[in-house]
């Protein structure tokens, strides 16, 4: 989008690269962001679940000091799901927690992010607000945490 | 530019009770061999996939297994597709490695004995063989064993030449041996290797 200098690098629609961006964005918004972007979509094409949203588990690996050998560090939640557009675009999540419905949604956003209809208004209902309010939190915790800090010193007293 | 997989078609609506409805189903086929019984399920798998068959597939194989695709159903993008998305199975070109063997017509189905037979230890890790057939007849040959009565009269419409023989042979070596899943459009029989011809006593 022109005037925005982080767009200008934006990877072309559908592309894996910008899946993967949208997905990052859908990893941070709760069901209420989610369900608020579609609405405002609407009307959206009709959705067919090719995957019933499910629970399951996966383990997570891990590797001491980023190169050992690799270990079982232990299983999270994670719910994903498959749907299709009636214009063809197949959409698929996978999400932490146990959240069946944000699941299903997010599914919903990687298609439509593919779907050149719906792209660009997904970056002002979806990407913008959530973005928005991760850097609000951040920007709160980091003043949060800057109010407490405690600046030592060491003073000299010269007492040899 | 769009996902790869535009033509996958939808699994169950309802994984977990649909797929216990589809086991129940084939235990029950299993505990009355050679006798039909119905199994409706909504899907709509691609062709030549057909849905009582896929119903199965999805229902038994998974992560864990292999399954085996004869070469019309392996020929077809969307069927390995559809197999390979919803169980998550390892399709394999051998025969004697697949845990589940899928015919698309009894003229392409495996000999029994090329599939995998289990081991004396291990009986259990023998194929299971599932084939789609036009229809189910209730005469043909006559089968005894365990689940049935009396000799029940059973099948099936292009039953291939030298069937019984096949039978037979997989039936002698029990408890090792290939199960068979029988599936028509909306009923499915089974002949486990436990049954036998009743000709031979």
């Amino acid at each position: 989008m022109p005037g925005d200098g982080n767009e200008k690098q934006a990877p072309a629609a559908g592309t894996p690269a910008d899946r993967q961006r949208l997905m990052r964005i859908c990893s941070q918004a709760s069901v209420a962001e989610l369900s608020t972007a579609l609405a405002r979509l609407a009307p959206l094409p009709a959705i067919e679940v090719v995957r019933q949203p499910d629970v399951g588990l996966i383990m997570l690996r891990g590797r001491m000091g980023g190169d050992g050998a690799p270990f079982n560090a232990g299983e999270a939640t994670m719910t994903r799901a498959v749907v299709r557009l009636a214009s063809g675009e197949l959409g698929f999540s996978y999400l932490l927690g146990r959240s069946l419905e944000r699941a299903r949604l997010a599914a919903i956003v990687d298609a439509l992010g593919q779907s050149s209809r719906f792209r660009d208004r997904l970056e002002i209902v979806l990407v913008a607000p959530v973005m928005r309010r991760v850097h609000a939190q951040r920007s709160d915790r980091r003043a949060e945490t800057a109010a407490t800090r405690v600046q030592f010193f060491t003073l000299v007293r010269g007492e040899d | 530019m769009r996902s790869q997989l535009p033509t996958l078609q939808a699994g169950f609506r309802d994984a977990v009770h649909d797929s216990q409805a589809v086991f129940r189903t084939v235990m029950r086929a299993m505990s009355v061999p050679a006798l039909p019984v119905s199994l409706s399920t909504n899907l709509a798998p691609p062709s030549p996939l057909i849905a009582t068959a896929a119903a199965i597939l999805i229902t038994l194989a998974d992560f864990e297994t292999t399954v085996w695709l004869d070469a019309p159903l392996a020929s077809s993008d969307a069927v390995c597709q559809f197999a390979s998305f919803h169980t998550g199975a390892r399709l394999v070109r051998d025969p004697c490695e697949a845990h589940f063997a899928l015919a698309s017509t009894p003229q392409s189905m495996p000999r029994l004995a090329t599939l995998s037979q289990g081991t004396p230890d291990y009986p259990d890790r023998s194929s299971t063989l599932i084939v789609q057939v036009a229809g189910f007849g209730a005469t043909g040959l006559a089968f005894a064993g365990p689940g049935i009565k009396t000799d029940r009269q059973f099948s099936f419409s292009g039953m291939p030449k030298g069937f019984e023989q096949q039978l037979t042979d997989n039936h002698a070596q029990f408890p090792r041996g290939v199960d068979i899943v029988l599936a028509a459009s909306a009923h499915i029989a089974a002949l486990p290797r436990s049954i036998r011809l009743a000709s031979e006593r």
